[in-house]
């Protein structure tokens, strides 16, 4: 047996060089792959719907893809759409998709798998026990199943029955990027735990390969073993980047968690075959008794304005630490004088982050006592129930802190240097992710729903 | 004297989800792999005291054929609450760069 799965990439537009998919091609795959999204960039994808990627990126990624998986006449998977997963990103993906159709006069059958999850379906497993939280989860309620934005991070099982329903293309709401890759494998018959452990390596495209790039990879699983090889001739992979991939955002190299089970690659052996390609064998999968699917959730905080300055000034520098705790008890009194009833100390918040001192690190900066920068960047950020609000209170949070009562001063001074005019920069809604929980379905298929279209030029 | 980043060819902090940070220590070499392998430069109790973390909540495992490193703690400030000042965590792994290895 010999299955050959190809990666696309290691995020549908990332793009990825067109002679190592062609490369790809003349290697005749089984199937192509590639995962579309990631929670890595933050909530506000998750929260908004919003895809992190731009729809030309996208496209001309998929373009490439849909005309090789019709040269070939084989499947093509793509997972997590929209970089969310959210439904509204399954139908973003799918827009473009049968934009590239007409235009390329292709013809194939889609699935449209969505994950979207119900607040009566959520909240009637919770009350069922049957939400579990990994740690270290924030607290969960049915309060926050309402609040939050939810999807349910699908396994390889919905993946398999739309194939099985003879789909030719698959764009999938939130999967696990290794279930996009082992869900052909594992329905071939091919090994699991090396069926799954080529998928872990395959779902950051060529990151593990060396020089790491956003490119195709290409692993042949075979009984007892399976190799792995970028698909750019000029790259390489080795023992070393291939086992270190297992470390890649995950907590535990060596055991990696999926809906049906975990991925033990505590006695994986990895051989180079060649300068640029990685044999591994001896990778284990060990079926879980429970079937679990992981929830994501985010969940509106407010609206947000930011205002952007920096202090050059050494005597203000060393006076923040005693200014800005009352221009703090100023602005509370300000608000309660301008917004009285409307907002309570609780509604809104105001952050000062002073980049040169602990920006980065904030109260675990371990040099926070070191002697001061000659400069400082200082972010003010104002979070209000409302973008009209945090505007309002910025206007006079701006204009206060760039008059600081500096001791050393007698009259009026322009403390912050601001570099934009009106300094205040409306961001927009900001969330924050709600829920790091499993759910126990009765089966892999009851929480996502699939569609399928005829797509015909 | 000699530090962790003498002998690593990439020392990284990144999110494992966003209720999790996770390090990853890539040794140059077998030999460097081996030494720290040997004198455990980088424990539990000293992730710990850096990261004001519970000691029994870190996980810190040695990787032999990736000659790594790699430690993971609940995230000190989960990702992308408004405390959250590195949205990838991408920053968080200077503290460890000048531990030395005996």
């Amino acid at each position: 047996m010999e299955i050959r799965v190809l990666a696309a990439t290691g995020v549908l537009g990332a793009g990825f060089k067109v002679e190592s998919l062609n490369r790809g091609i003349a290697l005749e795959p089984t199937f192509i792959a590639c995962d579309a999204g990631s929670t890595d960039s933050g909530p506000a994808y998750l929260g908004s719907g919003k895809p992190k990627l731009s729809r030309e990126a996208c496209a001309r990624d998929l373009r490439l893809l849909l005309k090789a998986r019709d040269a070939l006449k084989v499947p093509l998977i793509i997972g997590s759409c929209g970089t969310s997963g959210r439904d509204v990103g399954v139908d973003w993906m799918a827009l473009i998709a049968r934009e590239i159709a007409s235009e390329e006069r292709l013809h194939f059958k889609m699935a449209l798998i969505k994950s979207d999850q119900s607040k009566a379906y959520l909240k009637k497993r919770l009350a069922e026990h049957r939400i579990r939280p990994l740690f270290p989860a924030p607290p969960i309620s049915e309060q926050v199943i309402d609040s939050s934005h939810i999807v349910g991070m699908m396994g390889t099982e919905p993946i398999q029955a739309a194939l099985a329903a003879g789909a030719d293309v698959v764009l999938a709401g939130r999967a696990s990027d290794s279930a996009l890759y082992a869900a052909i494998p594992l329905t071939l018959g091919a090994d699991p735990g090396l069926s799954w452990h080529a998928a872990k390596t395959l779902e950051c495209g060529a990151a593990c390969a060396v020089v790491p790039a956003a490119d195709c990879m290409l692993a042949s699983i075979r009984d007892g073993h399976f190799d792995i090889e970028p698909l750019d001739i000029n790259a390489r992979c080795t023992p070393q980047t291939i086992a270190a991939h297992t470390l890649y955002e995950n907590a535990n190299p060596f055991l990696l968690t999926e809906p049906s089970g975990v991925i033990d690659t505590g006695q994986a052996e990895y051989q180079a075959r060649s300068d640029r390609v990685v044999r591994v064998s001896g990778s284990r999968f060990r079926a879980a008794t429970q079937y679990t699917v992981k929830l994501e959730g985010s969940q509106l905080v407010g609206y947000q304005t930011v205002v952007i300055g920096g202090i050059r000034d050494p005597y203000i520098i060393r006076a923040l630490d005693t200014l800005l705790p009352k221009a703090r008890a100023f602005f509370d009194a300000r608000i309660a004088d301008l917004f009285p009833g409307q907002l309570t100390s609780n509604d809104y918040d105001i952050s000062y982050r002073i980049y040169g001192r602990d920006g980065v690190m904030g109260p675990l900066e371990p040099e926070r006592n070191s002697t001061p920068a000659h400069e400082v960047g200082v972010l003010i950020t104002i979070t209000a129930p409302t973008q009209e609000l945090a505007n309002k209170i910025a206007t006079f949070v701006s204009h206060v802190s760039a008059h600081l009562p500096v001791p050393e001063y007698h009259g009026i001074i322009s403390s912050i240097a601001y570099p934009f005019s009106p300094p205040e920069l409306p961001r927009g809604a900001v969330y924050r992710f709600s829920l790091n929980h499993v759910v126990e379905p009765d089966d892999p298929h009851e929480m996502f729903r699939t569609d399928f279209v005829e797509i015909q030029p | 004297m000699t530090t962790l980043f003498d002998l690593c060819s990439l020392i990284r902090s990144k999110n494992a989800g966003p209720f999790v940070l996770t390090f990853d220590l890539m040794f140059s070499s077998k030999e460097n792999y081996e030494r720290a392998k040997r004198s455990r430069p980088l424990t539990k109790g000293l992730l710990a005291a850096i990261y004001c973390q519970r000691e029994d909540d870190i996980t810190l495992v040695y990787h032999d054929h990736a000659l790594a490193i790699k430690a993971s703690m609940p995230r000190p400030i989960f990702q992308g609450e408004l405390q959250d000042g590195d949205c990838y965590g991408g920053q968080q792994y200077v503290p460890l760069l000048e531990l030395e290895v005996v």
